[in-house]
């Protein structure tokens, strides 16, 4: 039979975090990790339960009711800072009165470490603890490299998005973005004012000067449009020579009508194509998010679509608000007269 | 090879060398692309035309910047994180060495799809040990020269180290000898540093 000194050199060394007591519950020994989590607040004549609070199971009140835990698993927390919960097994003492209770940090071994600045020649060798420290650093790290390639591939992802909502030919936004736009501030309940332009003479320079000179036409008409809208505005490029601008909370009739003229004005100055001297203008119309209680973008669009429409009846080179009954009047006129080049509807102005 | 491995060069010549001298090298390189990913894995051919267009351009024996890729990667601060998965192995450096044996078991479990060529340590005396480094990736053991040279400088160790060469099926061995294990002073090492 070992003597009761050899017994706790020896439960020093296998299990370093026990804490032995006598049959009142008072502190006999405590193993070296042990004695550095609980520091100061070790006394002489102090007892187990003075310094553990028994969360689990929660009849634990007395010495006598810890002895009767033996071999169940006990919750524990620290009463005193930094509160740490523990995990906890009793087992009774082979002779006499009292118990050996082996005490382990659970999932707070992480901050139990930190807090009781704990090193590796703190825990037995055959404990987990210091494979289970370098795995949550390891995985940290792992973890953080993925999340920088994630962040890597949003960042691609939106750099080729933003290309997919842009046409090629001018830069300026696509109808796809368009869309976006649109059910974006529909959505947000934003006021905006929606104006669909068209070019004049545009087929003209095609079918005279070639593809080349539309081209360029197109490119010099877009760098005129982005120089007169604000920075936040949309311009998105339709159909072929059909332009859609979006001026979110410009509800303003008469700015929007002298955006419009200038829009017009600088549209009209002659663009040098090689030798040659393209001359072309443009027609617009515009309606306001709030013509409609409910606004609806395809209905908003065919309204600028009418407005466009009764702008180039009226000669072209100008600019014509949406009103209510707009679409009637254009068709009774248009049993009378029909334009050659505009058809009512989404495509097909030129 | 893994992008870790191959990042782990990039961070190296890129720290050491500047950016533009990487930029110069990849390009070199011919792989169209500058910036390896940690997380990705690349085609070992890849890897192989990286490291010929750095030894190329630094001028210098390919496995002396091996053995700097490794002394770079414990003792970089910037790369803290290798360090201290390393300086888990063990409270001193014999205890470090003896780790290294589980040391691509140990590189799977943080990154799974990461393997290693073995390392098995024999000690032939106290303080006398040779490291075999199994074949699988070329130039292994001058990284791990590096390695273990900038690991005595952590634990604050006095070792003298030895490149043997190439053994059979590829097989290098490592000797080393371990004058005295407390040298110096060496650098901290708080277990709960990093953690959260």
């Amino acid at each position: 039979m070992i003597s009761l000194d050899d017994f706790w050199v020896m439960n020093d060394q296998l299990v370093p975090m026990h804490v032995a007591i006598d049959g009142e519950g008072q502190i006999i020994n405590v193993g070296p990790t042990m004695q550095k989590v609980l520091g100061d607040s070790l006394k002489a004549g102090i007892s187990f339960l003075d310094l553990f609070d028994v969360q689990r199971p929660r009849w634990v009140e007395t010495a006598e009711d810890l002895m009767k835990t033996a071999g169940s698993k006990l919750h524990l927390q620290l009463r005193q800072e930094p509160h740490t919960r523990m995990k906890a097994v009793l087992a009774p003492l082979p002779v006499g009165k009292g118990a050996v209770i082996n005490l382990s940090f659970g999932i707070s071994v992480v901050e139990a470490v930190r807090d009781f600045a704990l090193t590796a020649a703190d825990f037995s060798h055959t404990d987990q603890t210091i494979e289970m420290l370098y795995l949550v650093e390891a995985k940290s790290a792992a973890m953080q490299a993925s999340r920088q390639l994630n962040l890597r591939l949003q960042g691609a992802k939106i750099a080729a998005e933003e290309q997919a909502f842009t046409d090629t030919l001018t830069g300026l936004k696509n109808r796809r973005a368009m869309d976006h736009v649109l059910d974006r501030l529909i959505a947000t309940g934003k006021e905006f004012a929606l104006m669909h332009v068209d070019l004049d003479l545009f087929k003209q320079v095609n079918d005279t000067l070639g593809h080349a000179a539309g081209d360029a036409v197109l490119q010099r008409v877009s760098a005129v449009m982005v120089d007169c809208v604000r920075k936040d505005d949309t311009v998105a490029r339709v159909g072929g020579d059909e332009f859609v601008f979006i001026f979110e909370g410009l509800m303003d009739c008469e700015r929007i009508e002298g955006l419009a003229n200038r829009l017009i004005e600088g549209i009209e100055e002659p663009i040098r194509f090689g030798k040659d001297i393209c001359r072309i203008s443009a027609s617009a119309g515009t309606t306001l998010s709030t013509a409609m209680v409910q606004p609806d973008a395809a209905v908003l669009l065919n309204q600028a679509d009418a407005a466009l429409y009764a702008a180039k009846r009226a000669g072209k080179a100008q600019h014509v608000f949406y009103r209510e009954g707009l679409e009637a009047e254009l068709v009774q006129n248009d049993s009378a007269q029909p334009p050659a080049d505009v058809v009512l509807g989404q495509t097909g102005h030129g | 090879m893994h992008g870790l491995i191959n990042r782990a060069i990039q961070a190296f010549v890129s720290k050491t060398y500047g950016e533009e001298r990487w930029t110069e090298i990849m390009d070199d390189a011919g792989l169209g692309f500058t910036e390896f990913e940690a997380m990705l894995i690349y085609p070992d051919d890849q890897s192989q035309k990286m490291l010929a267009a750095v030894e190329r351009n630094l001028e210098r024996p390919l496995p002396e910047i091996l053995e700097d890729l490794g002394t770079f990667l414990v003792s970089n601060p910037e790369v803290e994180s290798l360090r201290r998965l390393l300086r888990f192995g063990g409270v001193n450096y014999s205890e470090f060495l003896h780790s290294l044996d589980d040391l691509p078991d140990r590189a799977r479990l943080a990154v799974s799809d990461l393997h290693l060529p073995g390392l098995e340590l024999d000690e032939s005396s106290p303080g006398q040990f040779r490291l075999r480094c199994q074949a699988g990736i070329p130039g292994y053991a001058q990284v791990m020269m590096g390695v273990l040279r900038a690991m005595a400088d952590d634990y604050g160790s006095l070792v003298m180290l030895d490149h043997e060469g190439l053994g059979e099926e590829g097989v290098e061995e490592i000797a080393i000898t371990v004058v005295e294990t407390e040298f110096a002073e060496g650098r901290a090492f708080e277990l709960g540093a990093n953690l959260l």
